[in-house]
C-alpha cells in the first residue's frame, strides 16, 4: 500500500487536492476540517510528528499569474474559466512518520477575510512555536492557542513583515523599552 | 608615543597620564556580545591559536561591570538594541567599543525591517573591523589600533576642570 493510497484511506473524504511533486506528497483541505484531518492523520495515518508549520503569502503569485492568464487569453482568444481568486494566505503543515520515515505535506488556504484557524498544540506540543511564528509573519490566529504571543518580533510591533505587501526595509519601527536609556 | 619615566634606584618619575594609559592599554578586558558568525571568529581570536591574551585582552568578562572594551560582534536586530544599550551604561568608565564585522558597522547585507543599521547609531564606536566576518588577525590588528588610541588619549586632561578643583580644595 502505498502513501497516497494510504492518505486517500485515511483522509480520502476531506481532500480538496493531493498532488505528488517529485516524491513530495501534498495534500490540501479544507479549512473547516483541518482540526479533524490532523487529528485522524495522527492516530490512524501513523504521521506522530510534526516537523513545521509554515505560513505563505501568495498575493503577488496569484497576481502574476493573473497577469500570465490575462495575455493568453489575448492570444488565443479562447473563453477562460472565471473563477474566484483563490484564497490568499495558506499555512502549510510538515508531517513526519517516524515507524516508516513517509513524510507528508497538509495545505490549508485561509481567505483574508477570516485569518483564523484551530490551534494543533492539542495534537502536537511541538506546533507551539511554528503557530506563534506563523501569527508573528502573517497576523493569522489560532484558535485556542495557549500563549499566543509574537514569537520573533517584539510585543508593541504593529505589522506582520512575512505578508507581501511589507516593505523590506520596514516602516521605520523601531523597539522602545521604558529603561530605555538616552 | 610610548611610555617614558626617569628612573633611579627605588624612584620613578613620571607622567601621572601616561602611567594611566599605560595601566589602561596594558588591561583592555573584553565583553564579549557576540550575536552572529563574528562571534566564533572573535571566539577563535580570543583561544589559543591567536591568542588575544598576548595584547593584554587577558580576562573576558562575562559581565559588563568588570570590562572595558565592548566588542560587539555579530548583526544586532531591532529588537536587541535596547539590550545593547543597557550593557554599554552599564560598563565601567573607561570603556571602548570595537564594532566587529560588515553588519555592526552598517547593518552588512541585512538592509532589512528587522536589522539595526550599524551600531554606530546608539553607542558610540572606537574601532569599526570590515568583513564579513573578518578574520582573527584583523580582530587582533583592531585592538592594537584600539591600544593606539589608549595611548593617545588624555585622560587628566578630559577632567583637568576637576582636578583643579580637587587641588585647590586640598589646599
Amino acid at each position: 500500500m502505498s502513501l497516497k493510497e494510504k492518505v486517500q484511506a485515511v483522509i480520502g473524504g476531506d481532500l480538496v487536492e493531493l498532488t505528488d511533486f517529485r516524491g513530495d506528497l501534498c495534500a490540501e483541505v479544507p479549512k473547516g476540517r483541518c482540526l479533524q484531518v490532523l487529528t485522524r492523520l495522527k492516530e490512524e495515518g501513523g504521521f506522530d510528528f510534526l516537523s513545521d508549520v509554515i505560513g505563505m503569502d501568495n498575493l503577488h503569485l496569484y497576481e502574476k499569474k493573473k497577469q500570465k492568464k490575462g495575455k493568453k487569453a489575448e492570444e488565443e482568444t479562447k473563453p477562460e474559466k472565471q473563477g474566484p481568486p483563490p484564497p490568499r494566505f495558506e499555512v502549510i503543515y510538515l508531517l513526519l512518520s517516524l515507524e516508516t520515515g513517509e513524510r507528508l505535506q497538509i495545505r490549508v488556504r485561509v481567505p483574508e477575510d477570516d485569518l483564523e484557524l484551530p490551534t494543533i498544540t492539542g495534537l502536537w506540543r511541538a506546533a507551539d512555536w511554528p503557530e506563534r511564528e506563523v501569527f508573528d509573519m502573517f497576523g493569522i490566529r489560532f484558535k485556542g492557542h495557549p500563549n499566543l504571543r509574537r514569537l520573533l518580533m517584539w510585543d508593541e510591533f504593529q505589522d506582520h513583515p512575512l505578508r507581501k505587501d511589507y516593505p523590506l526595509e520596514g516602516k521605520g519601527e523601531e523597539r522602545h523599552l521604558n529603561y530605555d536609556i538616552g | 608615543m610610548g611610555f617614558q619615566a626617569i628612573q633611579g634606584e627605588g624612584w620613578l618619575l613620571a607622567k601621572a597620564e601616561q602611567l594611566i594609559n599605560w595601566g589602561r592599554s596594558r588591561s583592555p578586558w573584553p565583553f564579549p556580545y557576540g550575536t552572529a558568525c563574528c562571534g566564533i571568529e572573535l571566539m577563535c581570536a580570543l583561544a589559543s591559536g591567536y591568542d588575544m591574551a598576548r595584547f593584554g585582552a587577558e580576562r573576558v568578562a562575562f559581565t559588563p561591570r568588570q570590562c572595558d572594551v565592548l566588542i560587539v560582534a555579530g548583526t544586532i536586530t531591532k529588537k536587541m538594541v535596547p539590550v545593547l544599550k543597557r550593557i554599554y551604561a552599564q560598563m565601567a568608565e573607561p570603556k571602548w567599543v570595537l564594532a566587529v564585522g560588515a553588519c555592526a558597522c552598517s547593518g552588512g547585507v541585512f538592509r532589512t525591517y528587522s536589522t539595526h543599521q550599524g551600531i554606530g547609531s546608539v553607542i558610540p564606536v572606537d574601532v569599526y573591523i570590515p568583513g564579513c566576518p573578518p578574520r582573527p588577525e584583523g580582530i587582533l590588528y583592531a585592538l592594537l589600533k584600539l591600544i593606539d588610541k589608549i595611548e593617545a588619549d588624555h585622560p587628566l586632561y578630559k577632567q583637568r576642570s576637576k582636578v583643579i578643583e580637587a587641588l585647590e580644595a586640598a589646599k
